[in-house]
């Protein structure tokens, strides 16, 4: 079963509907034995870093999702959901998931756009991977002020610019995130999960 | 290539999709659901669901339709109309709903606009700023669908609701809504580069070219009703949104 890690963090309505729409049955659920039984795992998220950690460890759910992606079983991180999949942010103060080496850092310098980032933007997939197996050039909502740096430029799966050129895709053999939203992304979201649902 | 937020405003009463014209005479479009399901297939970057009435007439988002909206949403949609408490937006967040937009409560109970923020994150919290000119020419907020007259200027309003932890500015000027003319760019300028929150432009647009005006003013993303159900200078209804390729050589190449 495709689980949705539920910790009170992000619209896992959303996701939910898309997959619906894809054809495929998914669990919404904190649940650790559900988790780890998962044939795939999404973990989506927003707000604040320290906030989704905190909710993480308040449930236990910090070593249970360590425990599942070291069973190797494909994990996919949404927004802030794929922020912590990193070790760190300038935003907080707690550790990530450590999934893959890197940080979050707000943007700079972005001169006269605004911060959040709040809008469709292209994605530039940098590695023949599954997941970015696209029929034209896709594009992605995005809502973000902070972004992921990866400290293996091995584990950049794609990139986009706002003011400056930023990972927006990440992936580590079985772990791979996206900074923008799949589920509220039309076709290319759809494209994206089903691609991940296909891995 | 940098693109910009193009997002259909559908106003809703009593289940029924409307436009107005300058915030008054409803005119009756069709069914709500059917149209976002139309905006949806035309992969529309975002949409904005206010109910005209809700407010007005005291009543509490209906979660359960809004919920039959938001499940043919593939994309960001934003509501306002009857949102008085936190778990008001706690619940349309879990119902689908990407971003909430508040009116009349922002002004008459600032407060709940750092309580929300504090809940959800500021990126989910649009004010609606709707101004007209006072009887001596002056821009002031209005209220309730633009019957009130809160005497604040425009400016003071946006600065307070960014101290509080708005993410988003939907900035209407309402002697423009469904007059096909442009925005009111004057409100624009004044407005959108003195706030760090995005600004989204509405009432008025007729084309992608009044799309580029309210971006060089300092708009982060634009808003438009009528140009979007209606056809011709007769105003068929029709529901339409420009594609990519339109969108690309008129608006985002131009900016």
């Amino acid at each position: 079963m495709i689980v949705i890690v539920d910790y009170g963090v992000g619209n896992v309505a959303s996701v939910k509907n898309m997959l619906a729409k894809i054809g495929a049955d998914c669990l919404i659920t904190g649940d650790t034995a559900e988790i780890l039984n998962a044939t795939k795992l999404i973990l989506p998220g927003v707000g604040a870093f320290d906030a989704a950690m905190s909710r993480l460890y308040e449930l236990n759910l910090v070593q249970v999702l360590q425990q599942f992606a070291a069973m190797g079983k494909p994990l996919l991180g949404i927004c802030l959901g794929a922020q912590i999949l990193l070790h760190s942010s300038e935003e907080g103060k707690l550790e990530g998931l450590k999934l893959i080496k890197g940080k979050c850092i707000r943007f700079r310098n972005t001169n006269e756009l605004k911060i959040p980032h709040m809008e469709w933007s292209d994605v530039k997939f940098v590695k023949n991977h599954p997941l970015s197996k696209f029929d034209d050039d896709p594009r992605f909502y995005f809502v973000h002020s902070y972004h992921m740096v990866c400290d293996d430029s091995n584990d950049i799966l794609g990139v986009t610019n706002y003011g400056y050129e930023f990972t927006s895709a990440i992936s580590r053999e079985n772990i791979m995130g996206v900074q923008f939203h799949p589920e509220k992304s039309h076709r290319y979201g759809f494209r994206l999960l089903q691609n991940f649902l296909s891995l | 290539m940098r693109r910009v937020r193009v997002i259909p405003t559908l106003l809703i009463e009593n289940q029924r999709l409307v436009k107005t014209s300058k915030f008054k005479s409803p005119n009756y479009i069709g069914d709500p659901i059917n149209a976002v399901r139309i905006f949806n297939e035309k992969e529309v970057d975002e949409i904005c669901i206010l109910d005209i009435s809700a407010t007005r007439s005291k009543i509490s988002p209906d979660l359960e339709y809004i919920k039959l909206l938001t499940s043919e949403c593939f994309m960001p949609l934003s509501y306002g109309g009857g949102v008085a408490t936190v778990d008001h937006a706690l619940k349309l967040l879990q119902a689908g709903v990407e971003k909430i937009v508040l009116g009349k409560i922002a002004f008459s109970n600032p407060k709940l606009i750092a309580e929300i923020a504090k809940k959800v994150g500021s990126s989910a919290i649009v004010i609606s700023i709707d101004v007209k000119k006072d009887w001596l020419g002056r821009p002031k907020v209005f209220v309730l669908n633009g019957t009130e007259n809160t005497g604040t200027a425009p400016m003071e309003f946006a600065k307070k609701m960014e101290d509080l932890g708005a993410g988003e500015i939907l900035l209407q000027g309402i002697d423009r809504d469904g007059m096909l003319a442009g925005y009111d760019i004057d409100l624009i300028d004044e407005i959108a580069l003195r706030v760090g929150i995005p600004v989204i432009a509405s009432c008025g647009a007729a084309s992608p070219a009044d799309f580029v005006s309210a971006i060089r003013a300092g708009a982060s993303a634009v808003a438009a009703g009528a140009m979007f159900v209606y056809r011709g200078s007769l105003k068929g209804i029709l529901i339409s949104y420009p594609d990519q390729q339109i969108l690309a050589n008129q608006l985002y190449n131009k900016l």
